[in-house]
């Protein structure tokens, strides 16, 4: 039910409290509205009900494993929200004089040392504000770069066919024509085609390490060589940073820029549309090209550089400098952790996950990569079950709702066919993992013994199974009053 | 799953069939809607534009995955299938009957370089391992 059909004519919030009415002041006649806003009209008892019960039928990671981790929902600490809501900082204006908001530019300037030293790059400007700017950002620079240099033969962009789709998308958007190379049986980039692509035609590279396939590249630094050899430049997509935390800087694989999606490893919201923020890193050769505003520290002040101090610079991506309160969540994130704590993160992200894919395997399950280590996630694939009893990744997910866990990512990445994406993330502890083990054990047993009752789930949800297919043909956002 | 041996193959899964009028018709197998699931959404591409063989011409796009359809031959569009825009899920009724696009080949010869109906079927095996 939504709010709108909760509300009554005339129904208000103050309705037991007398209130007068909103003072119109000396706002020209004309300007009023003749009629009401169309808002439901609801008693604030109402308004808490219908969020309250919404909420509690909603899955979360305040109450359930989510097997999607980084990826998607990995638990941001409360700390970070709450510091970040201190008034002062929700009181700053963007505007106000670079004097009175020192404290503020200081967390910023801290946030792009302290990523600088992570991710082992030259320069950081936190500006983008979501992940697909940052990556349009990032193939942005490398454009430029090469047109500095009057390097105009450079047309393409090579890209893994196991990277996120955004990738390629990203490369259009930039002018640049895509050109897919393969991956290999053990799910590295296939070098022979890498090798066969590169040439001075070719403007960059741009690679998910760990991959979308949950390993790592084993031939990094063969590929950076091998790109650069050629003239192109390397991109990182930070997509599964949360693996390498604080161990190996991107920097260090030879990597010319990169973008970090700070809601996968940074603790800021995601899931909800946003607000986002991907901050880009740039090696020396792009240091010229970088967004503006970035905080400098100078004679003993913060203070932001503009097109004046960065001439060279693509410009910029929003009218002040990106979203304020996301990095402020992820300064904190980065202040409490520490560097120990960033070694912890990628440790006990990468423990939880190769336990879990141990688990499993003992359990039954095949592993697409099974000679491989994990990164932060692993995939299952449950091509063999779907033969064997016609049950699906999509049921075995459907059927995890019903034993109390969200599902894992499914069908990505496409190169495995009915694939589970699993990623337990670091916070999660052994006592959850035994659980989720125990329950993708009995989804397999009912899988053989009774496969219509899993190809029927969820059948304890609020809701039993959507109509995806219609819902996507006939897309319906707009709620009509009747 | 039928394989129809008057109409030839590509490793990208798409069918293509040689008209009569040396026009020539091209969609998706069958293999490739049952890996890409109930579709959702079709993009064809424009009458009168001229591809080359490989190039990305048209998009179709499941519940699960969007996925490019490219040019089997060189040649210039001359028709698209205008009821896929409204009714996608034809591709998974039948797909050698859904035709995406047409197709005025440069040089109808380039057919020869396609998969015919027992070399797809081996690719279809060779997929499966």
């Amino acid at each position: 039910m939504l709010i709108f059909e909760h509300s009554r004519p005339g129904r208000r919030n103050y309705s037991q409290s007398p209130a007068t009415a909103a003072e119109t002041g000396n706002i020209p006649q004309n300007l009023l509205r003749k009629r009401p806003p169309l808002l439901p009209e609801v008693s604030e008892m109402d308004a808490v009900r219908h969020y309250t019960r919404l909420s509690q039928k909603n899955f979360s990671i305040d109450t359930q494993f989510y097997p999607l981790g980084s990826c998607t929902m990995k638990y941001n600490p409360r700390a970070c929200n709450s510091l970040a809501m201190l008034p002062p900082f929700l009181a700053r204006h963007p505007r106000a004089p670079e004097s009175t908001g020192q404290g503020f530019l200081a967390c910023m300037y801290e946030l792009q040392e302290i990523l600088k030293d992570v991710t082992g790059m030259a320069g950081v400007s936190l500006t983008p504000m979501a992940g697909a700017q940052g990556e349009l950002i990032g193939i942005a620079m490398i454009r430029a770069y090469h047109e500095s240099r009057g390097d105009a033969a450079r047309t393409e962009i090579i890209v893994p066919d196991a990277a996120h789709g955004t990738n390629p998308a990203t490369a259009v958007m930039c002018g640049y024509k895509v050109v897919e190379i393969s991956t290999d049986k053990e799910g590295d980039v296939d070098m022979e085609a890498l090798k066969a692509a590169v040439g001075p035609q070719t403007a960059g590279l741009m690679l998910t390490n760990p991959s979308t396939l949950g390993v790592f590249e084993k031939n990094v630094a063969e590929m950076s060589r091998v790109v650069h050899q050629a003239g192109g430049l390397l991109y990182y997509d930070g997509a599964n940073l949360n693996a390498i935390l604080g161990k190996v800087k991107p920097g260090d694989m030879g990597f010319d820029v990169i973008h970090i999606n700070l809601h996968k490893t940074f603790s800021t919201p995601h899931g909800g549309g946003g607000p986002g923020s991907a901050p880009v890193g740039v090696g020396k050769r792009l240091l010229p090209f970088m967004p503006v505003p970035v905080v400098a520290f100078e004679k003993g002040a913060y203070r932001w550089l503009a097109e004046k101090d960065i001439p060279q610079s693509i410009g910029r991506l929003s009218a002040h400098m990106g979203n304020a309160g996301v990095l402020l969540r992820a300064y904190v994130y980065v202040r409490l952790l520490g560097e120990e704590g960033m070694h912890r993160v990628a440790e006990f992200a990468t423990l939880n996950a190769n336990y879990l894919m141990a688990e499993l395997s003992k359990a039954g399950f095949e592993i697409a990569y099974p000679t491989r280590r994990a990164s932060h996630e692993f995939i299952v694939t449950l091509k063999d079950l779907k033969e064997k009893t016609g049950v699906t990744a999509m049921n075995v997910a459907k059927r995890l709702l019903d034993k109390g866990y969200h599902a894992p990512t499914t069908y990505f990445p496409l190169l495995v066919p009915e694939c589970l994406l699993i990623e337990p993330a670091e916070t999660e502890s052994k006592e959850t993992l035994d659980a989720f083990v125990a329950s993708m054990k009995e989804i397999l047993e009912e899988a053989h013994t009774q496969p219509e009752m899993v190809k029927g789930a969820p059948h304890t949800t609020p809701v039993r199974r959507l109509d995806d297919v219609k819902a996507a043909r006939e897309l319906d956002l707009v709620w009509k009053q009747t | 799953m039928s394989i129809p041996n008057n109409l030839k193959y590509t490793k990208s899964h798409e069918w293509v069939r040689l008209e009569d009028d040396g026009i020539v018709t091209v969609g998706i197998t069958p293999h490739a809607q049952e890996l890409l699931g109930d579709m959702v959404f079709v993009e064809t591409p424009d009458i009168g534009r001229k591809l080359d063989q490989g190039e990305e011409c048209a998009v179709v796009e499941s519940v699960k995955a969007a996925a490019d359809v490219y040019a089997p031959i060189s040649g210039e569009v001359t028709a698209a299938n205008p009821d896929l825009e409204t009714a996608p899920e034809k591709i998974n009724q039948d797909a050698y009957a859904a035709w995406l696009f047409k197709l005025r080949p440069v040089n109808v010869a380039d057919l020869n370089n396609l998969l015919d109906a027992a070399g797809y079927q081996k690719l279809l095996e060779s997929e499966e391992d």
